[in-house]
């Protein structure tokens, strides 16, 4: 079989291409989406706690 | 852990995808287009283990109240919906030059396409509950409903006369699909589920900071973590 047989996939490449293609993106998304999930969850907690902070900051002067 | 599961998984995906590409002969009615069910069919079996496990772990947290088992069915949601997702469209895609369409409104894949509302209908209601006990009993509840609908897909190409053939390797008596294709299609579905191993956990490391926000532990990591 030739390199160009086996990209032809006997007629269904469209089909078959992007069906691997798809599977690619969804798997690459499923990997990527826990990271980028995580590092938003660390921004917006870090947030919280210095507000947190700021708020404990303010409440000392005013006493 | 994690890094175990992703090698592991590498290492079933690159001998399933040699296996299914160079190994396994054309078909003799559908030609190359079949390879897609090495895709296809591990992509819809996840898509039912994870609900499985989704509603069982749902249902543990309901009952015995382990926020473990809350965590591991709240993960367990985005990756089943994923995959029942790409189950949907590489039926649609194989169906396309095989049945001549790209749907139709048959048991099977009606009831799958229920499945992924399952999914994303657990997702949005658990977003949409403040309270992280009452999201994960009400999403728990769902779950476990929506469990009546696994057996309709599994038993739909039996109980109504679908388009969609009947199973192959799922049944009682010797699989009817041969060795060299067989091969192939199991080591796709190891491998989507290591992967599935992997991303769990993965999304639980993230979700479990959210969940404990108000611990000691977690501040030290957020503040210390410099990623």
């Amino acid at each position: 079989m030739s390199i160009s047989e086996f990209f032809y996939m006997g007629g269904y490449a469209l089909y078959v291409w992007s069906s691997y293609g798809l599977a690619l993106v969804v798997l690459a998304w499923i990997f990527v989406s826990p990271i980028y999930t995580r590092k938003s969850i660390i921004k917006e907690l870090r947030m919280k706690y210095r507000q947190q902070e700021r708020q404990q900051e303010s409440e000392q002067q005013e006493t | 852990m994690v890094p175990w599961f992703v090698w592991a998984f590498l290492l079933t995906l690159f001998a399933g995808l040699y296996y299914g590409f160079f190994e396994a002969p054309p078909d003799y009615q559908q030609g190359e287009s079949y390879r897609i069910m090495f895709i296809h069919v591990p992509a819809a079996w996840m898509s039912m283990f994870i609900y499985m496990i989704m509603a069982t772990a749902g249902g543990i947290g309901l009952i015995w109240r382990i926020k473990t088992a809350d965590l591991m069915a709240s993960v367990s949601a985005p990756i089943g919906a994923a995959f029942t997702f790409l189950a949907l469209v590489t039926g649609s895609l194989w169906g396309k030059p095989m049945w001549g369409t790209w749907w139709v409104w048959d048991a099977r894949l009606t009831s799958e396409l229920i499945l992924l509302f399952l999914y994303l209908g657990f997702i949005a209601l658990q977003a949409s509950i403040e309270d992280p006990r009452n999201a994960a009993r009400a999403g728990a509840v769902l779950a476990i409903v929506g469990v009546v609908n696994i057996p309709i897909i599994h038993y739909s190409v039996e109980w109504w006369s679908t388009l969609h053939q009947g199973a192959t390797v799922t049944k009682l008596d010797k699989p009817s699909i041969h060795i060299s294709m067989l091969i192939p299609l199991l080591l796709m579905a190891v491998s989507f589920k290591l992967y599935y191993a992997a991303s769990v956990l993965m999304r639980a490391r993230g979700e479990i900071l959210r969940r404990e926000q108000n611990t000691r532990w977690v501040k030290e990591i957020v503040t210390e973590d410099v990623a």
